[in-house]
């Protein structure tokens, strides 16, 4: 159900990133969400049809990566199991998240009309 | 194709952003927990599904704390104010925060709720959020600590269905423990096997709040995060 707040932040976010660009026009938003960010993929996508409408991202195609979830020893490094109980089991270290809790906004995607004016990022 | 000879084609343009779509949220997070820390107040996000005992618990830390004048309390509910009520019949002062539809409070929420909430002398406040096992993990309040309030009639895999909430947890307080004696089939041990698969350090404190039965060791638990935290904070600052 927070989807819908998570998407209204992401199209502020996509708002403020292209504002100093005129003309241009959203046709890809490149997100990654871990698997254990605690947002549903598919409610996300339903969230993002559902209010692109009237925003930049009117015309903007939602591509999702997700991440899987990763535990790691914060001593040895070594990768925990899944499903495993999370303590290295050489180190006895309680497990460091290495990836998976990701709710990002990796690239955005414009049709820009001039190239040649656009300042290169 | 067309990147020199200015013909106007349009060409599409990446753009690298990298940022957490959450931003806006961390960063009033942020300035919510220099203002906590700041002040000497220890804020926890008290976390919990619907009925797990979260009112209940803090209305039992609020009679058995010598000073109550010491606590106050943030409550987040969809509908009513019957949660900040109850805290207040048990000396704690608080504050509700009714959310409407939404699910989970946010850091802007929290924020506006501390406008005209008179903090003097609070040491602990409370973030009563949501009821909910799912939503309220995701949005970081600016508080110290996640406390999840977990009952031992919600079955003995609950962490495991809900692996983002606990993971984010410093305690688990497993309430209403009075009841163990009518539930035979409920094996504790259980509970804390599923989460050590979910929490890296999984420290429970088990309570009862008609009892009161591991109140104090809640309480001191509580003190002690306090000093921890405070002193990191005037470590870093």
């Amino acid at each position: 159900m927070h989807e819908y707040s998570i998407i209204q932040s992401l199209v502020d976010s996509v708002d403020a990133a292209v504002k100093e660009t005129p003309d241009a026009i959203v046709m890809r938003v490149r997100i990654e969400i871990g698997d254990l960010s605690g947002v549903d993929v598919d409610l996300l996508t339903t969230a993002f049809e559902t209010f692109r409408d009237g925003t930049c991202c009117a015309n903007a195609d939602l591509l999702i990566e997700r991440v899987s979830t990763q535990w790691v020893c914060p001593k040895c490094d070594r990768p925990i199991a899944h499903g495993a109980v999370l303590r290295c089991p050489c180190c006895n270290e309680p497990a460091r998240l290495d990836a998976g809790d990701e709710i990002l906004l990796r690239q955005i995607e414009m049709e820009v009309p001039d190239v040649s004016g656009l300042r290169m990022r | 194709m067309c990147q020199d000879c200015g013909c106007g084609d349009p060409e599409v343009v990446p753009v690298k952003v990298q940022q957490k779509i959450l931003a806006r949220n961390d960063r009033t997070a942020a300035h919510n927990r220099e203002h906590f820390l700041g002040d000497g107040i220890l804020a926890v996000n008290l976390m919990g599904g619907p009925g797990a005992g979260k009112t209940a618990v803090l209305e039992a830390t609020g009679r058995a704390l010598p000073d109550p004048k010491k606590v106050a309390a943030i409550a987040g509910d969809l509908a009513t104010e019957n949660d900040a009520n109850r805290l207040i019949a048990a000396g704690i002062r608080s504050k509700t925060i009714t959310t409407g539809q939404a699910c989970h409070l946010d850091a802007e929420l929290v924020h506006r709720s501390l406008h005209h909430f008179d903090l003097d002398g609070v040491e602990f406040l409370f973030i009563e959020n949501v009821g909910n096992l799912v939503c309220p993990a995701v949005y970081d309040l600016g508080q110290a600590l996640n406390v999840v309030a977990l009952s031992i009639t919600e079955g003995e895999d609950k962490p495991l269905k809900y692996p983002t909430m606990f993971a984010k947890a410093d305690l688990v307080l497993l309430t209403k423990a009075d009841l163990l004696p009518h539930l035979p089939f409920v094996d504790v041990d259980k509970i804390t096997d599923a989460l050590a698969h979910v929490m890296p350090t999984p420290r429970v404190i088990s309570v009862s709040s008609r009892t009161g039965f591991g109140v104090e060791a809640w309480i001191r638990w509580l003190a002690n995060a306090r000093t921890a935290a405070l002193e990191k904070f005037e470590v870093y600052a």
